[in-house]
């Protein structure tokens, strides 16, 4: 039976990792991710979750734990945010470079100093290049259907990947939101059981994590590009699979009224829905505005970037996080790099915003793209705007 | 006065068994304590394990692609998290057991590590992993120093000792802090077995090894492997430098079972610390001074540890 609650969205995701069936949790608290994993401690205290928690002494050891119980073949699942995945770093690496299918999600969080326990995707972008699957989320629904997406994507024999699914702390991470849940016969079939090819198993021993000599070391790498971009393919077919069990559909690249614009907007995560609003109330001006909801960060989705902006003539992009001294926001640049090449394309524009918890209202986005477009017109000297901030 | 076990192995299939699931044909230094402390561990282990090891000399010489020197699962991830992916492994294996998804409900998860992935970089895993109670066996080959990176210092460096980050100077004596106390700070966590043991004592290292499989709970063996290369010395003299570690009192053979301290060989008297010392070049430097100091630091060492398994304190 198809189940409909008002929920909060850490405690919608802990539901999601329960209908996966997960097998094990292993976690270390941090704000804003607290919810989700003491709600998934309740589960298992009760029996309503039949899985082994690891309360972890920190997140290291989380993503370590994490690495030995995916590497035993068992459904593996953690969250984290903001410093706790940089203290992951390294280890986030060898869950990508040894294969191993570990779903995480990461409650984005700024990165100290100063401290801020508030949300921005600083800690994302410092993440960006260690070979995860990586998906950005709008709202609750959004993201426990991606939950359910992510456990089949990561375990799917092409692919064999660790994905990331990324929510907005607090702003997203603590909204209650009506959210209907599938049901568990459903859900079933859609999720296969977890069948790693070569477990840690001394019936049939394997070898895992041997030292790399220059000889070998850049094979297993371009391997694993390879791997990264065509586990595309079963990505998209994941998400069209479960439009067809569930009636909701995603796709790496979410276009909102944007058909034919001269300017679009560009944005990830949950500000998407309050920029979906200003874009309403600027189309009922009869502005020429549309947005785009840029949901698959990794394997960054080319084909789809360029052919959704490619008959714009301004593409306004938000980042919520700063690469200090560099060339502007990483979204912002990776998507400059990825239009580069082409013959018609529109000029970028970033903006630099959000951080720290800051909120951008319905009013700040109207802001935004006006300030984009006049840009468009008349040039900057700086590489990106800083927006809503005191200088 | 000596455990039976030290001198003898405690069955004839024990003494004569061909298996050698450590394989030859890896690529450590010649006279290496801690590759034929590994061999006999694995003997003692037999096949139902799954190995997790940490970075260092042992993952390097073991398991250089597209080789293995492991005829057991095995799986190195990085330095300091070994206990923790231990932990993982272990959780994975009894919640596929009870959901009957895979059957392994008598494998062991062993988890390896020398004395710097143990004693510094890894010991917040190592704590966390022993204070959780997971079930599994935590080997520390203790070499003394980081070996396989050069011969640097690390916290389980003797006092003393010259290293490339404590060498010994006109005004320095090399390293100048005591040796940090392992097994005591697992004996912290009340965890059912700890024990030391050195693979010039063979027959008690592999008891120990037993005794630690046999354990439902985690278990702590702390294991000092001569290496003729940091420690400058011969490559001959492996097996005779670890026994004069231990008869010197520097290393005391002992067992804590479920807190209850043991020794295994218990001296009737110390041999002089200089018996080990002189051998090894790492030591050369040294005043009659400060071997003076050394030796009074053994003397106590070997006291309070006779004390406790004696139980003096004990209200």
């Amino acid at each position: 039976m198809v189940s409909k609650a008002g929920i909060e969205v850490s405690v919608a995701i802990s539901e999601a990792v329960r209908l996966a069936n997960t097998d094990v949790v292993a976690a270390y608290p941090i704000t804003p991710q607290t919810h989700i994993v003491e709600h998934l401690a309740e589960l298992v205290a009760n029996g309503e979750l039949n899985a082994e928690y690891i309360p972890v002494e920190s997140e290291h050891s989380a993503m370590s734990a994490c690495l030995g119980s995916a590497a035993a073949g068992a459904r593996t699942f953690t969250a984290t945010a903001g410093q706790g995945l940089e203290l992951m770093h390294e280890v986030l690496y060898v869950a990508s470079s040894m294969r191993l299918p570990i779903v995480m999600a990461v409650a984005n969080r700024a990165l100290s100093a100063p401290i801020s326990i508030w949300g921005d995707h600083s800690d994302v972008m410092a993440v960006r290049d260690t070979g995860w699957i990586q998906i950005f989320t709008e709202n609750g629904q959004e993201v426990v259907d991606n939950v359910l997406c992510d456990f089949r994507i990561a375990e799917d024999r092409r692919v064999l990947l660790p994905v990331m699914i990324h929510l907005d702390g607090f702003h997203l991470t603590h909204m209650i939101e009506p959210i209907t849940f599938p049901e568990q016969g459903k859900v079933d079939r859609f999720i296969p059981p977890n069948d790693y090819p070569l477990p840690l198993d001394p019936n049939k021993p394997v070898a895992m994590g041997g030292f790399g000599p220059p000889s070998i070391y850049s094979e297993t790498k371009w391997a694993q590009e390879v791997n990264l971009r065509t586990a595309k393919e079963v990505i998209l077919q994941a998400w069209n699979e479960f439009g067809d069990a569930f009636g909701r559909h995603y796709s790496p690249v979410e276009c909102y009224r944007c058909d034919n614009c001269r300017v679009l907007l560009l944005t990830m995560g949950s500000f998407s829905e309050t920029a979906m609003a200003a874009i309403d109330k600027m189309k009922n001006e009869g502005k020429d505005v549309g947005l785009i909801n840029f949901r698959l960060w990794r394997p960054f989705p080319f084909d789809e970037i360029r052919q959704a902006v490619k008959d714009a003539e301004v593409l306004i992009v938000l980042d919520r996080a700063l690469s200090f001294g560099g060339p502007g926001g990483p979204v912002c640049s990776e998507i400059r790099s990825a239009l580069y090449q082409q013959d018609k394309k529109p000029k970028v524009i970033g903006f630099v915003g959000g951080l720290g918890g800051r909120d951008i209202s319905v009013a700040g986005f109207e802001e935004m793209i006006s300030r984009g477009i006049e840009i468009s017109e008349t040039g900057s000297s700086r590489e990106f705007e800083i927006f809503g901030v005191r200088e | 006065m000596a455990e039976p076990t030290v001198y003898t192995p405690k069955s004839i299939t024990e003494l004569m068994t061909g298996e050698e699931n450590f394989a030859p044909g890896h690529r450590a230094c010649i006279g290496c304590g801690e590759a034929l402390a590994v061999r006999l561990v694995c003997k003692a282990l037999g096949d139902s394990v799954i190995i997790v090891n940490a970075t260092g000399c042992m993952e390097v010489v073991s398991s250089q692609l597209p080789y293995t020197s492991w005829r057991v699962p095995w799986i190195h991830t990085l330095f300091e998290n070994t206990a923790a992916v231990a932990s993982g492994i272990e959780a994975g294996l009894k919640i596929l057991t009870k959901k009957g998804r895979r059957l392994l409900p008598d494998v062991k998860v062993v988890a390896m590590a020398g004395d710097g992935g143990t004693s510094d970089i890894g010991i917040q895993a190592l704590s966390g992993a022993l204070e959780r109670g997971h079930n599994f066996i935590y080997i520390c080959f203790d070499n003394e120093a980081y070996m396989n990176t050069g011969i640097q210092r690390s916290s389980a460096t003797p006092y003393g000792a010259s290293t490339t980050t404590s060498p010994a100077g006109k005004v320095s004596i090399g390293q100048i802090t005591w040796k940090k106390n392992m097994p005591a700070i697992a004996v912290a966590h009340d965890i059912p077995y700890v024990a030391t043991a050195c693979p010039s004592y063979p027959f008690d290292l592999m008891t120990k090894v037993s005794k630690a499989v046999a354990t439902n709970g985690p278990s702590y063996l702390h294991i000092l492997s001569v290496c003729p290369t940091g420690w400058r010395c011969p490559t001959e003299l492996t097996i005779e430098i670890g026994r004069l570690a231990v008869q010197t009192g520097i290393f005391p053979l002992y067992e804590v079972e479920n807190g209850k301290y043991k020794l295994s060989l218990d001296l009737l008297k110390l041999r002089p610390v200089t018996d080990y010392l002189k051998l090894q070049g790492r030591f050369r430097h040294l005043s009659e001074d400060v071997i003076n100091e050394i030796q009074q630091r053994v003397n106590e060492e070997y006291i309070k540890l006779k004390e406790k398994v004696d139980g003096k304190f004990l209200a």
